[in-house]
């Protein structure tokens, strides 16, 4: 395995940022730390850089106990959130800087930066400062920077955070071509489950400090280990103690044995995707997603009434183990 | 318009009259009967003397604030060490403490019977009135300049680059030399231009310490001082343009180096 936090607990002052957290990330793998803001997950990408020392538990890289190694000797790479750009070198030494400062030869670093600049798409820009590229470029050139020196570890903080909605899918999409290319062992930080879904080939959802569960996208999506993960990694509704996914929702028109009258509240048309906000006789609120094709079978209008029953719906104890997941 | 103009008209005015006119009145007077007076009364000896005490004192002051100074804003902003409060509060003490009650106090210190003097004169090592007590005097009230003004930028730069240089491989050193100092170096500039300003113009601390003797331990704000009173008005007003065009020269400066500092 290529990266293993042990036990790690780190504190700020009175407030507990990882508790006894244990995650292992398998060499060459590709793994998202996925939760809400403050939950540790930046917190605990910096303890695995070496940026913050763990006042609990051990860091391993390759095996090799880590906990108490500088973040120079680590051999990893770290893209900041908002990119840490060196503001006062242009791209090109920006790039270089991890190969100019182990005194490489010239030749070397020189055919190294060109390499790269190729690879994120920044080539004929290494003259320019930071501050003369867009969102998209800076990241792309932070990456190139965080990968001169070959690093055994990516370790990514909320990479595509701060840009927009089209150039975040773009730069995803590159972001997985590029780990596929390199087979370099990957972790980011993100609190987008959907970003982690889809890039990610193992997603560790981390929530107030502590891991709540450590699964492959599918699993966590099919099987969440409890309530949090449940809601967070998907749209949920929450029916008393039952918990449903939007897309776990029958319609019928007809009324038939178990399914449940109900009436339609509002209809949103998102190309592909139709969402239907319903209430069941009984006052609760559900909302449903369907495809475009279902939608239109149906010829729903506000203010019908339909009958509605779970395919699938998960009970979960106060431990949070599922105890009545109900296939239908 | 009316209310912009008055603003105008009494700032200009107030500056016509507590600033420029003082100044100029000094120029008038040193060139009153031409270059010839006023040459010969720099050329004089004492007044080439003091001139060059006080650049020798600059001189050793300067790099010694800079070096402190960029090492304390360090301290200060990125390692939170116990006792970096006290020493935050305390690099503003000399903007606070007339210069007067600093050279008293390196009086107490240094005299015949002082703490350090008694035992550094013992060993044969002169501190008052000499060199070494003007260096200290000068030090301490030119002091905070370079920390406050290196402090808000270290502030604003943040530790990301500083990170992301450790995470590359740099060494502390490296990183610091490669990074930290390209980003604060017109703040260190604009620090050192007010440490060398402050230097070349102190009078009270410096002249209770070096006891002003003409032609050895005379500074050129001292030698303005004991011209006028020796009634060679002339040597007076003439010493005083040198401050003067020294001080202006630093302003322009100054000027270059917030121009730089937008650039940048």
């Amino acid at each position: 395995m290529a990266i293993e936090a042990r036990n790690v607990t780190k504190r700020f002052g009175d407030f507990v940022a990882l508790d006894h957290v244990t995650v292992v990330v398998e060499s060459g793998s590709l793994t998202a730390l996925l939760g809400p803001s403050g939950g540790g997950k930046s917190t605990l990408l910096r303890v695995i850089a070496g940026l913050e020392t763990p006042d609990e538990g051990e860091v391993f890289i390759s095996g090799r106990d880590a906990t108490a190694l500088a973040p120079q000797r680590r051999g990893v790479g770290f893209v900041f959130q908002h990119y840490a750009p060196f503001t006062h070198m242009t791209v090109w030494d920006n790039i270089a800087f991890g190969l100019t400062i182990r005194k490489r030869p010239k030749a070397e670093v020189a055919a190294r930066v060109g390499e790269l600049l190729e690879l994120v798409q920044l080539k004929g820009l290494g003259k320019r400062y930071p501050s003369q590229l867009s969102g998209g470029q800076r990241q792309r050139m932070a990456l190139a920077r965080a990968l001169a020196a070959e690093p055994e570890v990516l370790l990514l903080d909320e990479p595509f955070g701060a840009l927009d909605a089209r150039v975040r899918k773009e730069l995803r999409e590159w972001l997985l071509r590029l780990h596929d290319e390199m087979q370099v062992t990957t972790i980011f930080v993100t609190h987008d489950q959907e970003e982690a879904l889809e890039v990610a080939d193992n997603v560790v959802v981390i929530n107030d400090g502590r891991v709540e569960q450590a699964a492959p996208p599918r699993e966590l999506y099919d099987e969440p280990a409890n309530s949090f993960v449940m809601s967070f990694v998907g749209p949920v509704n929450r029916i008393g103690e039952a918990w449903v996914r939007p897309h776990d929702i029958e319609i019928a028109v007809e009324p038939n044995g178990s399914a449940r009258e109900a009436q339609v509240e509002r209809i949103v048309r998102l190309g592909f995707e139709v969402r239907v906000d319903l209430v069941r006789d009984d006052g609760a609120r559900l909302h449903v997603q369907l495809t475009r094709n279902e939608a239109e079978l149906l010829e729903l209008a506000p203010g019908d009434i339909v009958y509605v029953r779970t395919r699938r719906e998960r009970v979960f104890s106060g431990s949070g183990e599922p105890t009545r997941p109900v296939p239908v | 318009m009316i209310a912009r103009l008055g603003v105008r008209t009494f700032s200009l005015g107030y500056l016509a009259v507590i600033l420029l006119a003082p100044v100029a009145l000094v120029f008038w007077r040193a060139f009153e009967h031409g270059w010839h007076p006023f040459w010969l009364a720099i050329s004089n000896a004492n007044a080439v003397h003091a001139l060059q005490l006080t650049v020798e004192v600059t001189v050793i002051v300067v790099p010694l604030n800079t070096v402190f100074g960029v090492v304390c804003a360090i301290a200060i902003v990125r390692h939170r060490l116990p006792g970096m409060g006290v020493v935050n509060a305390l690099v503003d003490l000399p903007l606070a403490l007339s210069p007067v009650v600093v050279g008293l106090a390196l009086y107490l210190l240094y005299g015949r019977d002082g703490w350090f003097g008694h035992w550094l004169l013992g060993h044969g090592v002169q501190v008052l009135f000499a060199l070494p007590a003007m260096v200290l005097a000068t030090t301490f009230v030119s002091l905070p300049f370079v920390v406050r003004e290196v402090v808000p930028v270290l502030r604003e730069i943040g530790t990301d680059q500083e990170e992301a240089a450790a995470t590359l491989g740099a060494s502390a050193l490296t990183t610091f030399r490669r990074i930290t100092l390209p980003a604060i170096r017109w703040a260190v500039a604009y620090g050192v231009v007010l440490t060398t300003a402050r230097s070349l113009g102190e009078f009270g601390a410096v002249a209770i310490v070096s006891g002003g003797i003409a032609g050895r331990t005379q500074t050129l704000t001292q030698y303005v001082q004991a011209s006028y009173e020796n009634f060679d008005q002339t040597g007076a007003y003439a010493a005083s343009v040198l401050l003067a065009v020294l001080a202006i020269t630093i302003l322009l400066l100054m000027t270059a180096v917030k121009r730089g500092d937008r650039g940048a």
